[in-house]
């Protein structure tokens, strides 16, 4: 049954991994605004080209 | 700031989609093929190529790797470069994972039918494809990773969370499942055994529903959903917090696979809590793509695109209720190797991931054609169809598996089984294996349709291979300090640097701790537990390549119904020599665990020739070939030292004599059958599976007493 050690160690680095992303993505800001990235992605890129310039 | 002016890659993305539509068609009629033989054998048309044994894993790794997998790099090649506003990094890389993927698909294809298997349920694909795979995966996630370091957006949209985690998580669980020792090009054993064995096969297995077929799913979902509603998702807030639970939950479900068997409790225990707790999230990213729609029902009537992702939806809600539930102990009691879940991983399967690729499909070649879909007739026509062919399929498994299980437990008044024949609990539910052939068959009538309107739509648009945008490049947030350390330049790109170190350190450290740790395990717990001899090592070797773990199980759960019906419950140290394991998944037939000593040489060699004559009403295919062809021990002592590699105690210089105890043995069991009236070559195939047969589950039933002094 030594296997269920390694695995769990291994799963408890993949959760570390996953637990630095999602506070690097807190801290810099990623969910600072939960609005406007769900609006952004409808907008497609041609008519954007056309209106901004 | 000027804005740059770059151009997505669309011919990527066509390649992903024509073989997403060849694959799903492909792997979907070698289920139907393996369906019919449920109902009749004669459907493998007498090859062993084509015997259920051999096609169900090609089927399962088709269905899955091939059509599935082909949908996630269509659907994130397309929205990757989308939501970044960025090329795709390299296109050298994006067709390195495109060409490498489908090789490792022709490899799956010319070496399953043909018995090269590991024998390690959804990874039966041999040491060398391994191998291309976490290469070809590893191409895969270079070419997302780098892009989204060149991301003009500088906000990660939920669906690419959702892609990083199915790479980190996919690449951890194929390598470490997939630790094994080759033989020879062709033959490699598990580096684990017995119950280690399982307990990585499941923890890979269960994780590979997660991360292979549902978070990259649940990426596009949020991809695809919005754009084909042109509505924000209902809450962009919901999607982050239920990412994040799903993906820290999911990991320590695995369990759930291998209740009652020798698996310690706790471990058990664990995987049904967290398997519980997985309901939460997973309705969750349910109800956000669904309440995407509020109000914009009305679209739903006229978007085949929008129909199809709605079903995947719900099944995906319905499959991630029924996952838990069947999770808890009494229930999977009664649902474990049944066809119950047969029948909840197709609605995930056809549901879930077959209607979210048709729903992509239907959106995409429109767009990348620049072209309305040719017939909206048609794709009703295929919604319609494919629902049904939904409901036609999963129902009768239902109705199978609810009917065989009870079968299997029913106790007459005086307590003996009231079915003490497995076949009876077999020919009662053979109407519901005909029914279910059914709703496959028609659900492949409504892909059938999807092709055709979809190669029609192509036919009047025209393919834009490029597609020009424009975006501000990301403005840096500061500028380098003079003389800055090395790690400040790695704190402003957090993220990449903690996956990448997270992979390099899960695979130095699988690589180092594995081959010392399990070694040691492999001593015998239970004294009178020995290895297998030459002969029943090949034979076992015939087994395993065979597939016979598709259909029979190895392991006999602690209740009064087993026991009574098949012998002592299964103890973990009876299979410390087990590389690889083959417990299985589905009792189509019964468990084997302790069928030796059980019936005479001959009976095995009459029923493997025509198992109708020993069993009438059988669905067994019978195996003609086996009593054709001669044992190849040219591999033996290989075989003996790689067991010894692995720590299976044969004693040193036994690889010599090996071929010679071989010999022996299998003249003994000849000589026995020729008492039965029965003239065999001693050097067939067929011989050295019935010694492997006789002696499964002997080791502690042969000296009842012993069984009291198991020591572990």
């Amino acid at each position: 049954m030594e296997v269920i050690f390694l695995l769990i160690a291994i799963s408890i680095i993949a959760a570390l991994g996953f637990l630095a992303a999602f506070l690097w993505a807190v801290r810099s800001g990623q969910y600072d605004d939960d609005k406007t990235p769900a609006m952004r992605i409808l907008f497609d890129d041609k008519q954007s080209t056309e209106t901004n310039k | 700031m000027e804005k740059e002016t770059f151009r997505y890659d669309n011919t990527i993305v066509r390649k992903f989609a024509f073989a997403t539509m060849a694959f799903g068609i492909i792997g979907m009629l070698v289920g139907l093929t393996a369906a019919l033989q449920m109902v009749d054998p004669m459907f493998n048309f007498l090859t062993p190529w084509l015997t259920f044994g051999r096609i169900r894993p090609l089927h399962t790794n088709a269905v899955i790797f091939a059509f599935v997998g082909n949908g996630i790099f269509m659907g994130v090649y397309y929205s990757l470069q989308r939501l970044l506003k960025t090329r795709m990094w390299s296109d050298v890389l994006s067709n390195i994972n495109f060409w490498g993927w489908q090789l490792i698909i022709l490899s799956a294809v010319v070496t399953l039918p043909f018995g090269i298997t590991t024998g390690k349920e959804y990874a039966e694909l041999e040491w060398w494809i391994d191998i291309a795979i976490a290469l070809v995966w590893v191409v895969f996630g270079l070419n997302m990773f780098m892009t989204i370091l060149n991301r003009r957006e500088r906000h990660l949209y939920v669906a690419i969370w959702f892609y990083i985690a199915t790479f980190v998580t996919v690449a951890m669980l194929h390598i470490v499942n997939s630790f094994e020792l080759p033989v020879s090009f062709l033959k490699s054993y598990s580096w684990y055994a017995g119950v280690q064995d399982a307990l990585v096969q499941w923890w890979y297995g269960h994780n590979a529903v997660a991360f292979f077929l549902t978070t990259p799913y649940l990426g596009l979902m949020y991809y695809f959903i919005p754009k084909a509603a042109n509505r924000p998702v209902y809450s962009y807030r919901l999607s982050i917090v239920h990412f994040w639970a799903l993906i820290f939950i999911y990991i320590w479900a695995g369990p759930h696979h291998l209740l009652y068997t020798a698996l310690p409790e706790w471990a058990q225990n664990i995987g049904v809590v967290f398997s519980f707790m997985l309901i939460a999230p997973s309705w969750g990213g349910m109800l956000n793509g669904l309440l995407t729609l509020r109000g914009a029902w009305d679209r739903v009537r006229e978007s085949a695109v929008l129909k199809f992702m709605v079903v995947a939806v719900t099944c995906y809600g319905m499959s991630t209720f029924e996952g838990p539930m069947m999770s808890l102990k009494n229930v999977n009691a009664i649902a474990h190797f049944t066809d119950w879940v047969v029948a909840h991983v197709h609605i995930g399967g056809l549901g879930w991931n077959g209607f979210m690729t048709f729903g992509i499909l239907y959106y995409l070649v429109p767009k990348l054609w620049n072209t309305k879909l040719y017939s909206t007739k048609l794709s009703d026509f295929h919604f319609w169809i494919g629902t049904l062919g939904i409901i036609f399929y999963a129902l009768p498994l239902y109705w199978a598996g609810f009917t065989q299980s009870l079968m299997w437990k029913e106790f007459t008044a005086e307590g003996f089984l009231a079915y003490p024949n497995f076949l009876e609990t077999v020919t009662q539910i053979k109407p519901m294996y005909a029914a279910r052939a059914f709703g496959g068959s028609i659900y492949i009538v409504g892909v059938i349709a999807m092709l055709y309107n979809l190669i029609m739509t192509m036919k009047q648009g025209s393919f834009q291979k490029e597609e020009e945008a424009s975006a501000l490049p990301l403005a840096k947030d500061y500028e380098a300090h003079k003389g800055e350390g090395w790690h400040r330049a790695i704190e402003r790109r957090p993220v990449q640097m903690l996956v990448f170190s997270l992979v390099a350190v899960a695979i130095g450290g699988a690589i180092e701790i594995i081959p010392t740790m399990l070694i040691d395990s492999n001593v015998p717990t239970i004294a009178s537990v020995k290895p297998y001899t030459p002969l029943e090592l090949e034979g076992r070797d015939i087994y395993i390549r065979e597939g016979c773990y598709n259909c029979h199980s190895q392991m006999i759960r602690p209740f009064r119904s087993e026991t009574e019906r098949y012998g002592e419950y299964s103890k973990a140290g009876e299979f410390v020599y087990d590389h690889p394991f083959q417990w299985g998944s589905k009792r189509t037939g019964p468990d084997l665990h302790r069928i030796g000593a059980k019936y005479s040489d001959s009976w095995h060699y009459n029923h493997m020739l025509d198992p109708g004559s020993m069993s009438p009403g059988t669905i067994m295919p019978s195996y003609p070939w086996l009593f054709d062809s001669e044992l190849n021990t040219d591999l033996t002592p290989n075989k003996i030292r790689a067991m010894q590699t692995l720590g299976v105690p044969y004693a040193e210089g036994y690889d010599q004599i090996a071929v010679e105890e071989l010999t022996y043995q299998a003249e003994l069991i000849a000589k026995n059958l020729e008492k039965d009236g029965i003239q065999v070559i001693p050097n067939t195939e067929i011989i050295a599976l019935i010694a492997y047969l006789q002696r499964l589950g002997t080791d502690i039933k042969v000296k009842d007493g012993q069984a009291a002094m198991v020591t572990n």
